[in-house]
Formats: C-alpha cells, sequence, structure tokens
C-alpha cells in the first residue's frame, strides 16, 4: 500500500509526524539501510528501521516506546539514513520531532541525561552572550550532569594552546537574541 | 560583489588553528572578506535537537545580518555551521509562512539572496586559479580526505559534491601535489556533537576513521571541518586510550595544506595548535 492510499490513524504519532514534518513512515518497505549505514546503531535500543516499524503500527503502546527510547538522543544527525533511504524518507527531520515530542510529553529516556544536559548547557550559553563560549559550556555541563572530573585534563592543554577563552565574549544584539529565545520557546 | 565570512563560534576558539590558515591563506592570495557584523551562534546541534523554531531563527538572524550589510556572498569555514545556514535557507524558501513568522521572531527583514559557499567552494572559485603560479613547496604527501557528514550531506538540499565517494576535496589535494588514497571512511561520522557527553562514542568512531586512514599508508588526515577536526585531533587521547593504542597520523586543514605549500610557517596556519604533533611542513 502506498502512503497516499493508507490513512493513518488521527491519534498516532505516525500522523503527527505526518502534520508536523511531513515524513510519511508508511513509505517504509524495510529495507534495512538506514540502520545498515547508522553511525550508532549499534548503540541503540531500536536502531532506526525498527523506529519505523513501531511507528507503521500505529499502536500506542509502541508510539509510546519510541518517545522513550534512547535511539531518538543517541541520533547524531549525521544525515546518513536520509542519503541512502531508497525511499528518501526523512528520518532526520523525524528524529528532532520525536526529540521534541519526547520532551514536552516528559518521556526522556534516562540513560540520555547527559546528552540533553549538554544541549541545555550549550543553548543557555548563546542565550545571553549571543556565541558560544566554551568554558562556560563546560562548566554548565559538569553542573548539571554532575560529571565533576570530566575532561579536566583537557582545559589546561586547551589554554596552553589558546584555545580556550577565559572570558565570553558579548554580541550587540544580546536583547534580541533574548527575545529570540522568548520567542521561540513554546 | 561583496564577499562576507561567517566564522562560527569554534573559530574564535577550540579550532582558532582553522580560523589562522582561513586569514592567512586569504592574506597570501590577495583575497578580501568583510566578517558579517555583530554574528551569532548558528544554534548548531543543541538547538535542532530541542527547539526547531530557534534553530532557524539562529541562522536566520546571520542571513538577514549579511544582506543588510550587503554581503551578497558568505564563506562559512565551518562544515555544521555551511549546514545549518543552508539548510535554513531552504526551509524559509520552501515555506513562506514559516519565513514571516520567522522575520517576526528576528525582528529583521530576510529575503534569502545570500549565496552559501563551503570551504572548498571558496578555494575552487577563488584559489585554485591561482594556485600553480603560487605553489613553492608542493606537498608531497599521502592524505586522506575526510569530509565527514555535514559537508556533503543532506545531500539533496546542499547539493554539493556526490554524495558517496565525493571528490572536491581529493581534487584540491592533488593540485596541491599530494596523493589522496583510496579512503572508505571519507563520509563517516565522526560522533559530531556527543563530544562532551558521550566520548566513548565518539572514541569508537572517530577511532575508526583514523585506524583505516594509518592503515592504508597515509601520513595526514586533512578535514575542512572544525567538529571534525576536534574529535579527530583534540579527543586523540580518549581515542588513544578508548582503543588501547598509540595513534599518531596528524589531522590538518585543507586550508593549512595550503598555507605550508604556498610557503607559510606552520605556525602561521596555526599547526602548533594541534594536539597530535604535526611533523609535515
Amino acid at each position: 500500500m502506498s502512503h497516499s492510499e493508507h490513512h493513518t490513524e488521527r491519534n498516532s504519532l505516525a500522523y503527527s509526524i505526518e502534520k508536523n514534518v511531513e515524513v510519511y513512515t508508511q513509505k517504509c518497505y524495510q529495507c534495512g539501510k538506514c540502520s545498515a549505514g547508522c553511525p550508532v546503531a549499534e548503540e541503540m535500543d531500536f536502531p532506526p528501521s525498527m523506529v519505523m516499524r513501531l511507528l507503521q503500527t500505529e499502536d500506542p503502546a509502541n508510539d509510546d516506546k519510541i518517545l522513550r527510547s534512547h535511539s531518538i538522543w543517541l541520533c547524531v544527525t549525521c544525515e546518513m539514513c536520509l542519503s541512502r533511504c531508497p525511499m528518501e524518507i526523512d528520518i532526520p527531520s523525524m528524529m528532532d520531532y520525536l526529540r521534541q515530542r519526547s520532551r514536552s510529553e516528559k518521556k526522556v529516556n534516562k540513560k540520555a541525561k547527559n546528552i540533553i544536559a549538554f544541549h541545555k548547557a550549550f543553548l543557555n550559553s548563546i542565550k545571553y552572550t549571543g556565541r558560544l563560549f566554551e568554558l562556560g559550556l563546560i562548566l554548565d555541563y559538569k553542573r548539571q550532569s554532575l560529571n565533576l572530573m570530566q575532561d579536566v585534563a583537557l582545559a589546561p592543554k586547551m589554554i596552553s594552546r589558546g584555545k580556550l577563552h577565559l572570558f565570553p565574549f558579548m554580541i550587540k544584539g544580546r536583547d534580541q537574541m533574548t527575545r529570540i529565545f522568548k520567542n521561540t520557546s513554546k | 560583489m561583496k564577499t562576507g565570512i561567517y566564522p562560527g563560534c569554534s573559530l574564535t576558539g577550540s579550532a582558532r588553528d582553522y580560523n589562522e590558515s582561513v586569514f592567512a591563506i586569504a592574506e597570501a592570495f590577495g583575497l578580501e572578506f568583510t566578517q558579517i557584523p555583530d554574528w551569532n551562534c548558528c544554534g548548531a546541534t543543541a538547538a535542532h535537537n530541542l527547539n526547531k523554531d530557534l534553530s532557524l531563527a539562529l541562522p536566520a538572524r546571520i542571513l538577514a545580518l549579511a544582506e543588510k550589510n550587503g554581503l551578497d556572498e558568505i564563506i562559512v569555514p565551518c562544515a555544521a555551521c555551511y549546514s545549518r545556514l543552508v539548510v535554513t535557507q531552504h526551509e524559509l524558501k520552501k515555506d513562506p509562512e514559516l519565513k514571516n513568522r520567522i522575520c517576526e521572531v528576528i525582528e529583521m527583514d530576510y529575503r534569502g539572496t545570500s549565496v552559501i559557499l563551503n570551504v572548498i567552494e571558496w578555494i575552487d572559485k577563488y584559489i585554485v586559479p591561482k594556485l600553480e603560479e603560487k605553489i613553492v613547496k608542493p606537498f608531497n604527501y599521502k592524505v586522506a580526505c575526510y569530509y565527514g557528514c555535514l559537508l556533503v550531506r543532506p545531500n539533496k538540499i546542499l547539493n554539493y559534491d556526490r554524495v558517496e565517494d565525493p571528490q572536491t576535496l581529493d581534487v584540491v589535494m592533488s593540485k596541491l601535489g599530494a596523493t589522496p588514497i583510496d579512503y572508505p571512511y571519507k563520509t563517516e561520522c565522526c560522533g559530531a556533537g556527543l563530544s562532551i557527553s558521550r566520548t566513548d562514542i565518539v572514541s569508537k568512531l572517530s577511532g575508526k576513521i583514523i585506524e583505516d586512514a594509518e592503515h592504508r599508508g597515509a601520513d595526514a588526515i586533512v578535514v575542512a571541518c572544525p567538529m571534525c577536526h576536534s574529535n579527530l585531533d583534540m579527543r586523540r587521547p580518549d581515542i588513544n586510550k578508548y582503543w588501547d593504542t598509540e595513534f599518531k597520523i596528524p589531522v590538518i586543514f585543507v586550508t593549512q595544506a595550503i598555507g605550508l605549500a604556498v610557503g607559510l610557517s606552520p605556525q602561521k596556519v596555526g599547526l602548533k595548535r594541534h594536539f597530535v604533533e604535526v611533523k609535515i611542513s
């Protein structure tokens, strides 16, 4: 059955994916090329082709499994799956949507907490200064993840090579940046 | 035509070496460009992972600033920033309603008219034509050209090199006098933004890329992305620990190789800032 003939259940995750990012999960015929090329498939609880299959079932229990999965956070958006998909299914865009849904429904996988702590620390860093302040990012990540000893050997080596600034650079449009963050937060 | 440059955050910090080499070869070839005034971070992986509108608004502000300052062509040396800017331009062109919403968010006009060049496109356009007359020291080394992900993908949007076994970087390196090796890891992922949050995954993936280049007898891995560079170079102690070995192959930016070939010193092109010693000069 092609996706145009298939009517996705209105309350399913597959339906929301169609409406929000125009990705049609029914197009997948399970060739497995995405999982074969995915650099992080080995680490995942469900490799990309399995995520597609679970979505196709439109079963609420499977939708829940996906939003609670570690996979959606391990995806590094390398775009390999999309480039090799014979049906040109945009899995990376779908993953971005699934991550946002997973957070808004408070279903984030516990194992992904450091990955999210990093992303949050990154955005915190640019929110007030406009540009990434790498030292601030590392310190904020340590605070959020409680991995206090991580990379302690790296920072002095970066400083001696002139690769780590001790103070942030402030852009002029900081007020504008703050409003951009405010107006894009849901 | 007025050319602008968007360095991106890493070139001002951890990839300062890349920045130095871009500016050094621009000077050597008499090329001028203006830094986009008051540029901000593109949002990188963090923004598109957590908030789609933010991931479009941040690059849109950069592109709008370029337009406002009459910069109709922008060089983006960081492959990750390059990808974010091109994808944003594509998304906003495709959906006028989304474009209007993002314009309201950034409080600026945006037309989407800037031509965005990655570092190899810039080299091809402005450096390659004058390369032959400028080379004083051919780069006689065997090299593994490593493109990574975001220089070539998403290929339908970037519309750049071919997606499997790309050639543009290999061609530039050949023109410098190097011998590019056949290299199946050209577009495999280094682990990208997991560098800090999942260093183990980065060590594993980057280790495969390094191991294959060494195994095939390359003298250096050549890159065009600061993320790839920091994972392959700055993360080398973690990689060596993970693989229980001592990988020694240096990782250099294509702009550093050009600098050396036209007679610039290793220091001038930032080679002294690397973690893995570069014995090439």
